[in-house]
């Protein structure tokens, strides 16, 4: 029987349920030590003296010059140290480092450090240092303002957010005969093992990683660990036995990374009707203290940064730079949520500018099969942007809802996302990645780096194995992710586990199936003896792509993703609530729809949680709520129910057409939620979307909803919308439709523009394959459409 | 000091200040009880004292004195513990696998824990409130509360094969004690 589609049960699944599943901290090694880092305090100086105020005896010291190789962090730029010897650039770090038997004592044991400070930089906009700066070109940006009817501007921006999985960061180091073995919860077993063998300077085979079971990663074990098994290898080094080393929650949080903050400005030229002429984005990402990924978040960034919209004319320039803060990295979504922000909340407020429906306007510039990206992508059959709009909008009954809501402190807003699977550009070319699969008398096992981090890995690449090989699910085996057992499959991070690893499983399955020519495994074994069969990336002939212009194809395939939130705003604290999240996703093919669902909704939950509740506070550049208790993620009564809906359109280079899955479910929900406060008259283009934010937004007197946002000028951070024709200066509004919209209460206004939005883009679109968004808008939610919230 | 752990007595020398977590941890070596926080906010390391969903990470382990104290593997052990076969596991257990509501796994055991002092037949609204002092960072807690459901049906659908959990289920009335979650 097939497995793939089919919910079987998960390979760990018993394990984790049961509390028999082994994680770091649930391990303990003969004569081990605890490994304890020393920081700095200050965000910015220069390192003077180190004085150790306790009685060393029994204690490990390892500092700077106990580093038997390179002093750095092996990733893109090696420009982080794994200790500091002089320069410290941000209060958190590593400058010493601690081991002892008895881990009171560990904590008790003072150290003094003697900094010379000098000034930081904490503002991105002031860093002269730059990581890296990208821009992406596309028509001409000039003839496509020139044809435009309105030009609308705006700045948009999104805080630091923390991983916070539930498990901290952690590792064991254990010696081992001259060389290294480091366990530990981590998503990129082959990234740590580089790292550790430029700062051990030992060649391959002596070191070796072991990831053991993982809790929770979201990128944020995907740098972070090279750093924190650098420091337990170099204590275990030293004093020649196992050191632990497991954060406890609060420095979790105020060294490891965390999304870059970003800045995003657009310059948009629109077409009465909405169509796009012209699209100038500026996107600024702080990189905090050293490069780590940081260029290839900006990458990411700027590829999304259009939205999943099309235009002739597009100029996209990037920049990631440096403060004096802890460097930020990989955060699920990795750039895109930060952009796609931007790009939605400004699509919202093109639409408020014109008068026109959000529906209406996002219909009309969706990236449609044959369009081209800002990147000169053309895109396949498989581009689902109208489907996952016309899907959300149908299952929520949007046109209908809105004006039910109109004039109660309930808003509804929609956001529609596009997220490309696997490494950008030519990054998968580069990685080369390989899968093994040797087979055992029972059937085959899989030897991949992919690590499981809790989105299904285990299981996911076992169906498709175990159907390629025409073999039950149960007969598959994963091994231990184990760099000595194990090839290198690349980093479990952008969305690329099912899709591009799962594709290079399917082809050795598929290779090891004609190897044995019917047999069963037992008898190719006893008459042929073992095989393994490994199998490499193979770029797929059509993909293009240049890292000098930035031109082709950016990646293999995009899933598609539209949010409709429901919130309600408290009119006193301005606490808002989400009342009610559907997601539809476009996915290519849900291999096990119970675990594609999962990530779906959790990342959902994040997007919320960077929405209306995650506010890193930065003061002198440190983490001051560093704690669960102050730092805030979405609870059971902060998560309102969730209707999700998976769409497939099959991509051919996928196994089984699966695209990614993991991401994109992060890049919605905060515009979503925005659009929906923004339809209650509040002028908000950041998140989160905290009461201290919106309450500065309300006028002292005036009671929520404010009247509607259509057609009003910028009144916050500094965006305009300026009417072409009209010639004013200054930043003054004036409607281009010749219709200030904006002057009438909220409340009316909604009906309003939506009837106009019906009459007129509906007409316009007619012909088009876009034609019947109109009607499909309108149809009414069937009880089965209503079902979803029930479900909960 | 003794106490009852899983349903059998134990007498564990210990610090009476330790973390009930860490005891149970390091001395009676059960690590399926997580430590996710230690301020008593995500709920990885929830277990039962006297049938009341507590945060071992609060609780000075003097607390336990006399008590009954139960973890993820004493609402395992009662079945036959066996990787494989998911229908020997209990059934909020099985649920959390079939529905989704383990990913990552690292808050599971705490999860289970506390819906496990649900009382029978919970509705979702009580579901959500009994689970507030649960952090989990994967699921957005849909898969959770399915799971949650999907056992509860099965408790009532199936009398014999529920017992154990419907004891589980009923938890006995103790006073309120430090560590005590909030929700």
């Amino acid at each position: 029987m097939p497995s793939v589609g089919h919910n079987v049960p998960r390979k760990e699944g018993a394990a984790k349920v049961t509390g028999s599943a082994l994680y770091i901290d649930d391990l303990r090694f003969p004569g081990m030590l605890y490994g304890r880092t020393i920081r700095s305090s200050v965000p910015c100086g220069t390192v003077t003296r180190v004085d150790l105020d306790f009685d060393a005896a029994g204690f490990t010291v390892v500092e700077d010059r106990d580093i038997p190789g390179r002093n750095v962090i092996a990733l893109i730029e090696d420009d982080q140290p794994c200790l500091v010897q002089r320069e410290i650039r941000h209060a958190e770090e590593p400058i010493l480092l601690l081991a002892h038997e008895d881990r009171e004592q560990l904590l008790q044991a003072q150290v003094r450090i003697g900094v010379k400070p000098t000034t930081p930089v904490f503002d991105p906009r002031a860093s002269t240092r730059v990581f890296k700066e990208i821009t992406i070109a596309k028509g001409e940006l000039r003839a496509g303002f020139a044809a435009a009817d309105a030009i609308v501007e705006g700045e948009y921006r999104t805080g630091h957010q923390e991983h916070i999985y539930i498990e901290p960061q952690g590792v064991i180091a254990v010696p081992d005969d001259g060389g290294i073995i480091v366990y530990g919860s981590l998503q990129c077993p082959y990234y740590v093992h580089r790292a550790l063998m430029v700062l051990l300077g030992l060649p391959a085979e002596k070191v070796r990683v072991v990831q053991t079971e993982t809790g929770g990663g979201f990128g944020g074990k995907e740098e972070y660990p090279s750093m924190i098994a650098g420091h337990a290898a170099l204590l275990a080094l030293k004093s020649g036995r196992p050191v632990k080393i497991v954060y406890d929650r609060v420095e979790d949080m105020l060294a490891t990374t965390k999304r870059h903050p970003s800045i995003v400005r657009h310059r948009t030229g629109v077409t009465r009707d909405g169509r796009l002429t012209a699209i100038e984005i500026d996107v600024l990402l702080d990189g905090g203290a050293y490069c780590t990924l940081s260029p290839v978040v900006l990458s990411r960034g700027c590829i999304h940064a259009t939205g999943p919209y099309r235009c002739d004319n597009v100029r996209v320039h990037g920049r990631v730079v440096m403060t004096n803060t802890p460097p930020n990295g990989a955060f699920r979504g990795f750039g895109a949520p930060q952009t796609l922000f931007a790009a939605e909340v400004h699509m919202e407020r093109i639409a408020e500018q014109l008068g026109l429906d959000p529906v209406r306007v996002r219909e009309v510039n969706a990236l449609r099969p044959g369009d081209t990206t800002a990147t000169g992508q053309k895109l396949g059959g498989d581009a689902s942007a109208l489907d996952v709009l016309r899907e959300a909008v149908q299952r929520t009954d949007f046109d209908r809802r809105r004006r039910e809501l109109a004039g109660t402190r309930r808003g509804i807003g929609l956001s529609l996302v596009f997220h490309g699977a696997g490494f950008t550009g030519g990054g998968e070319v580069k990685l080369a990645s390989k899968a093994a699969l040797e087979l055992t008398p029972d059937g085959v096992r899989i030897r991949v780096a992919s690590t499981e981090i809790g989105q299904g890995t285990r299981t996911m690449h076992a169906q498709i194995v175990a159907d390629a090989l025409g073999i039950p699910y149960e007969h598959v085996e994963v091994a231990a992710v184990d760099t000595a057992e194990v090839p290198d499959s690349g980093p479990t991070v952008a969305s690329r586990t099912c899709m591009v690893v799962g594709r290079i499983l399917e082809q050795a399955a598929l290779e090891m199936k004609k190897k044995l020519r019917g047999l069963a495994p037992r008898d190719y074994l006893r008459q042929h003896g073992p095989l393994t069969i490994t199998k490499q990336y193979e770029k797929p002939a059509e993909i293009e792509w240049s890292d000098e212009t930035y031109r082709g194809d950016a990646y293999g395939a995009y899933a598609w993703g539209c949010n409709v939130a429901e919130v309600e705003v408290d009119p006193v604290t301005y606490e808002v609530r989400p009342v009610r999240l559907t997601a539809v996703a476009e996915i290519g093919k849900a291999i096990h729809p119970v675990l594609a669902r999962g990530q779906i909704e959790g990342g959902t939950a994040q997007g919320l949680g960077f929405a209306l509740l995650e506010r890193v506070d930065l003061r002198d550049g440190r983490m001051s709520n560093a704690q669960l208790t102050n730092y805030i993620v979405p609870t059971t009564l902060d998560t309102p129910p969730m209707d999700v809906a998976i769409l497939e359109s099959p991509y051919a280079h996928g196994p089984h057409g699966a695209k990614g899955v993991g991401e994109l479910p992060m890049d919605g929900p905060a515009p979503a939620v925005v659009n929906a406060l923004r339809s209650l008259g509040l002028d908000l283009r950041e998140v989160p979307a905290l009461p201290e934010r919106i309450v500065e937004l309300v006028p002292e007197g005036a009671s929520l909803p404010l009247g509607s946002l259509a057609g009003v000028a910028a009144a916050t951070t500094g965006g305009t919308a300026t009417g072409k024709a009209g010639g004013e200066a200054g930043g003054t509004s004036a409607s281009p439709a010749g219709e200030k919209a904006g002057a009438k209460p909220g409340a009316k206004s909604g009906a309003k523009r939506g009837a106009k939005a019906g009459g007129k883009s509906g007409g316009k679109t007619g012909g088009k394959p876009g034609s019947k968004a109109g009607s499909t808008a309108a149809a009414k939610p069937s009880a089965a459409r209503k079902s979803g919230p029930k479900k909960k | 000091m003794r106490f009852t752990l899983n349903g059998k007595p134990v007498d564990v020398d210990a610090h009476p200040l330790r973390r009930l977590l860490d005891v149970l941890r390091e001395e009676c070596g059960l690590t399926g009880t997580k430590e996710g926080c230690g301020e008593g906010e995500c709920g990885a390391c929830t277990v039962l004292l006297d049938g009341q969903p507590v945060n071992s990470c609060l609780l000075p382990f003097a607390q336990a004195r006399g008590a009954s104290v139960q973890t993820i593997e004493g609402i395992t052990a009662g079945r036959e513990r066996d990787g494989d076969a998911l229908h020997r596991l209990h059934p909020l257990q099985e649920a959390f696998v079939t529905e989704g509501g383990a990913q990552c796994g690292i808050c599971t055991p705490g999860m289970v824990m506390a819906a496990a002092a649900l009382p029978a037949g919970a509705t979702l609204e009580q579901i959500r409130e009994g689970l507030a002092g649960n952090l989990c960072r994967c699921t957005g807690y849909e898969g959770i509360y399915r799971a949650v459901q999907k056992a509860q049906l099965a408790v009532a659908d199936a009398p014999t094969k529920g017992k154990a959990a419907r004891r589980a289920a009923a938890p006995r009335k103790s006073p309120a004690r430090a560590g005590a979650k909030r929700s």
